[in-house]
C-alpha cells in the first residue's frame, strides 16, 4: 500500500517536472544496504582470497549503476557517430567491460593513479573526465579533453596517464608512476591495465621483475576479454592463467563481469600494496561486445551465439540491476529514470561534440614541448614558418 | 584462357610450370589491379615458388591480415607457412631473423611500422649488421614489410614515417613502392634478395587500382633496387618523391601543365640504395629540384637528396636551391583539420614549385 501511494505521489511530482523525487522517498521504501555472496577468487601465492560476502549500500548501487550505464550508452553513441563518419581513425569500444572500470575505481581513490591501453573511454570517465569532453575528443573538436589533438587513444586526466596506443608500453609506464609514488612517500598506488593480447609482451615481464624487486605499489590488472584483436587466448598464450604469469608476484583471478567482485578484489589488492608488500596482479575475466575496434566486425573469430550468451547471462549492468531490484534497494522506475537521465546526458554531449568547432590552425604546433619559450616550427616547406607557443 | 591460367597457377607439379610458360606467351592485355592485390599475388607466387618462404605476423593467417593483404594465403598454405603471432614484436622479429639465419626466407609483417620500433634492435643489430660482422659467412635473407607513414585519423603513435630511420643504416635495403606494379615487382625482388629488406607500404594506397602492363604480370617480374622511375617527363622542374606522394606530385604536375609549367616526376621506388644518377640526370635537364615526402624534415629523405645533389655534378646545373616539401615538424594531431595541415597537400607542392621557379 505504501508503495502504491508513493507511486502516485511520484507520478504527480514528475508531472511538475522536478527530479528530486527519488531521494525524498527512499528511506521508508528501500533497503539501505544488503549483503551479497560473490564468487571466490582463484589465488596465486596468497594465503587467503578476498571476502566472498560483501556489503553494498543503496547509494553505492545507484552510483555504480549510473556510471556503468553512462559508459555503456557513451560507447554505443560513439559506435553510431563512427558509422556516420563523424568519429574517424581508431575507436576501441568498452561495452561489456563496464564492471571493470567502475569496480576498480570503487576500490581505489582518485588520488591513486591509473594507466591503461587504448580501450580507454570508460577509464577516462571514471578517472574524472566528463562525457562531453570525451565525446568532443572523439570527434576531434577544441572542447575535447586533449583539445582534439589526441583522439580516442590519447585521453588524459589528473592521475590518469591515458590512453596508450602501443600494446604493452603502458605497463612499464605504470610501474614508473608507482615508483614515483613510493619515492615521494605519498601512500598512493598505481593501477596498470593491459589485455590478454598484451600479456605476452616482454616489457611486461621486465616490469614484473623490477616492481617485485623494488616493492613498488603497483597493481597490475589483466583485462582478459578472451581475444587479442582476432586471436583467441588459446592461440596466443602458452599459459592462459594470466593471474599466475607474474610468477613471483601474487595474483588473483576475478569475475570481471561482477562489479562487486572487482571492487572487493581491488580493495584487497590496494591493501596489499599500501601495506608495503609490493606489487600484486589481478586477472579480470571479462568480455567485449564490440569487435576489437570499429574496423573489426568481431564475428569472424567468435560466434554471434557466444556474444549473445554473454549478453543474456553475464551482462554487468543487468546483474547489478537484478541484485538491486531483488533486494528492494531500488525500484524499476527509479532505474528507468537514471536511464533516461543518462541518455539525455549522452545526447547533450553528442550534440556538443558534433557542433563544437575544430581546433584552430594556430594550435597546430603548440605543445611540442612543455613550458618552452615560443619557437618557430617548419611547415610543409621552407616558406611556411609556423609558431609554437607552449 | 584466363581461367585455365588460374587453374594451372594453383597447381603444384613441375609439368604445369612448363605449361604455364607456354600460356604466358599469349597472356591478356593490361589489367587494373589494386596495390593490395598486387602484394597478395606477389606473396602467393613467391610462397609457391620457394618453400623456404613463409609469412609471420599479427593476424596474418586466420584473420586474412589486418588490412587483408594476406587474404587467402593461410587457407592455401596452412599453419606452417602462414603464422599468426602473439602481440610481441621484439620476440617474433627475433624469431624471424633467426629463422632467416638458419636457411629459411621469412616475410616478417609489422601491422604498421610504428610497431617495428618495439623490434628495431632485431632489425638493425641482428639482421642488418650480421653479414658484415661475420665477413659474409652469415646472411639474413628476410623481408620486413607493412604499412608506413600517416593513415587517416590514427594520431601521433600510429602515423610516423620510417623511411629515413631505416634508410640511414648500412646493411639494409629499403624500398617504398607507389603503384601496384612497384608493389609487385619490388616485393618479389625483396623476397628473392638474400639481404634484409625493409618494405614500406602505405595503407591509403592499398585500395588504389593501377593498370598493370603485360610484362609486370609475369611470375618472374622483379624491379631492381636502386632504380627510380620517371613517371612523367618534364623540362621545367624535377619533382622527386616516394610512395603516396608520387600521386600528389602527378596531380600537381597536371595542374601546372595548364599554366605551361612541365614537371618531371621521379618515383624513387628505392630509398636505399637511392637512385642519385636518375635524379642528377633529371636536374641537369630541368635545373630545378623539389623533393616531396610525408616524413619529417630533419634528417629526412629530402635532406639526403639535397646533400647528394650538392656533392655531385648536378649542383652546377641548379638555378635555385633545392626545395623540400615534407610533413610538418610535429607529432601527428588527431583532429581532421589539424591532420590535413600536417602533411603536404597538392597546393603546398604547387606553391613550392612556383617559389622555386620564381613564378
Amino acid at each position: 500500500m505504501l508503495t502504491n501511494i508513493s507511486t502516485v505521489l511520484r507520478t504527480c511530482v514528475q508531472r511538475n517536472g522536478t527530479a528530486a523525487v527519488a531521494s525524498a522517498r527512499s528511506y521508508a521504501d528501500f533497503t539501505p544496504q544488503a549483503s551479497f555472496e560473490i564468487k571466490k577468487c582463484d589465488i596465486h601465492k596468497l594465503d587467503e582470497a578476498p571476502a566472498t560476502e560483501v556489503v553494498m549500500t543503496r547509494e553505492e548501487g545507484l552510483k555504480y549503476y549510473r556510471t556503468m550505464q553512462t559508459i555503456r550508452r557513451m560507447e554505443l553513441k560513439a559506435d553510431q557517430l563512427y558509422k556516420q563518419k563523424i568519429i574517424r581513425g581508431f575507436c576501441h569500444l568498452y561495452d561489456g567491460q563496464e564492471a571493470c572500470a567502475v569496480g576498480i575505481e570503487a576500490g581505489i581513490n582518485l588520488t591513486d593513479h591509473l594507466i591503461t591501453a587504448y580501450r580507454a573511454h570508460g577509464y577516462t570517465l571514471t578517472r574524472g573526465g566528463t562525457v562531453r569532453e570525451i565525446m568532443a575528443e572523439l570527434t576531434g573538436r577544441r572542447g575535447g579533453i586533449a583539445k582534439g589533438k589526441g583522439g580516442s587513444m590519447h585521453m588524459y586526466t589528473k592521475n590518469f596517464y591515458g590512453g596508450n596506443g602501443i600494446v604493452g608500453a603502458q605497463v612499464p609506464l605504470g610501474a614508473g608512476v608507482a615508483l614515483a609514488c613510493k619515492y615521494q612517500g605519498r601512500n598512493e598506488l598505481c593501477v596498470s591495465l593491459y589485455g590478454d593480447g598484451a600479456a605476452n609482451q616482454g616489457q611486461i615481464f621486465e616490469t614484473y621483475n623490477m616492481a617485485a624487486l623494488w616493492k613498488l605499489p603497483a597493481i597490475f590488472i589483466c583485462e582478459n576479454n578472451k581475444y587479442g584483436m582476432g586471436t583467441s587466448v588459446e592461440r596466443a598464450s602458452a599459459s592462459t592463467d594470466y593471474y599466475k604469469r607474474g610468477d613471483f608476484i601474487p595474483g588473483l583471478r576475478v569475475d570481471g563481469m561482477d562489479i562487486l567482485c572487482v571492487r572487493e578484489a581491488t580493495k584487497y589488492a590496494a591493501d596489499h600494496c599500501r601495506s608495503g608488500k609490493g606489487p600484486i596482479l589481478m586477472e579480470l575475466q571479462t568480455y567485449r561486445y564490440h569487435g576489437h575496434s570499429m574496423s573489426d566486425p568481431g564475428v569472424s573469430y567468435r560466434t554471434r551465439d557466444e556474444i549473445q550468451e554473454v549478453r543474456s547471462k553475464s551482462d554487468p549492468i543487468s546483474m547489478l540491476k537484478d541484485r538491486m531490484l531483488s533486494n528492494n534497494m531500488a525500484s524499476v522506475d527509479e532505474l528507468k529514470e537514471i536511464d533516461v537521465s543518462v541518455r539525455k546526458e549522452i545526447e547533450d554531449a553528442a550534440q556538443f561534440a558534433t557542433t563544437d568547432p575544430e581546433p584552430p590552425l594556430d594550435e597546430l604546433c603548440n605543445h611540442i614541448f612543455y613550458k618552452e619559450p615560443p619557437m618557430d616550427v617548419r611547415g610543409t616547406n621552407i616558406w611556411s614558418k609556423l609558431k609554437s607557443i607552449s | 584462357m584466363a581461367s585455365m591460367r588460374c587453374v594451372l597457377r594453383f597447381g603444384r607439379n613441375a609439368a604445369s610450370v612448363v605449361l604455364r610458360r607456354e600460356f604466358h606467351r599469349s597472356a591478356p592485355a593490361p589489367v587494373q589491379v589494386t596495390v593490395r592485390d598486387a602484394l597478395n599475388q606477389a606473396m602467393d607466387e613467391e610462397l609457391e615458388r620457394d618453400e623456404r618462404v613463409f609469412l609471420l605476423g599479427e593476424e596474418v593467417a586466420q584473420y586474412d591480415g589486418a588490412y587483408k593483404v594476406s587474404r587467402g594465403l593461410w587457407k592455401k598454405y596452412g599453419d606452417q607457412r602462414i603464422i599468426d603471432t602473439p602481440i610481441t614484436e621484439m620476440g617474433f622479429t627475433g624469431i624471424a631473423v633467426g629463422a632467416a639465419m638458419a636457411g629459411l626466407r621469412p616475410i616478417c609483417e609489422f601491422m604498421t611500422f610504428n610497431f617495428s620500433m618495439q623490434a628495431i634492435d632485431q632489425v638493425i643489430n641482428s639482421a642488418a649488421k650480421t653479414n658484415y660482422m661475420s665477413a659474409g659467412r652469415q646472411s639474413v635473407p628476410i623481408v620486413f614489410r607493412g604499412p608506413n607513414g600517416a593513415s587517416a585519423g590514427v594520431a601521433a603513435q600510429h602515423s610516423q614515417c620510417f623511411a629515413a630511420w631505416y634508410g640511414h643504416c648500412p646493411g639494409l635495403k629499403v624500398v617504398s613502392p607507389w603503384s601496384a606494379e612497384d608493389a609487385r615487382g619490388l616485393l618479389k625482388a625483396a623476397i628473392r634478395d638474400d639481404n634484409p629488406v625493409v618494405f614500406l607500404e602505405n595503407e591509403l594506397m592499398y585500395g588504389v587500382p593501377f593498370e598493370m602492363s603485360e610484362e609486370s604480370q609475369s611470375k618472374d617480374f622483379t624491379i631492381p633496387f636502386g632504380k627510380a622511375k620517371v613517371e612523367r617527363q618534364g623540362s621545367h622542374v624535377t619533382l622527386v618523391s616516394h610512395s603516396r606522394y608520387v600521386s600528389h606530385c602527378l596531380d600537381a604536375a597536371a595542374v601546372l601543365a595548364k599554366e605551361g609549367v612541365e614537371c618531371e616526376v621521379v618515383n624513387l621506388r628505392s630509398i636505399r640504395p637511392l637512385d642519385v644518377d636518375c635524379i642528377e640526370a633529371s636536374v641537369m635537364k630541368t635545373n630545378h629540384l623539389v623533393t616531396v615526402e610525408g616524413g619529417w624534415p630533419q634528417f629526412g629523405v629530402g635532406a639526403e637528396i639535397c646533400a647528394r645533389i650538392m656533392e655531385g655534378p648536378a649542383f652546377n646545373y641548379l638555378d635555385a636551391p633545392v626545395t623540400r616539401v615534407t610533413g610538418v615538424d610535429i607529432p601527428m594531431p588527431y583532429a581532421k583539420i589539424l591532420e590535413d595541415n600536417s602533411l603536404p597537400q597538392i597546393k603546398d607542392i604547387i606553391f613550392s614549385i612556383k617559389k622555386t621557379l620564381n613564378i
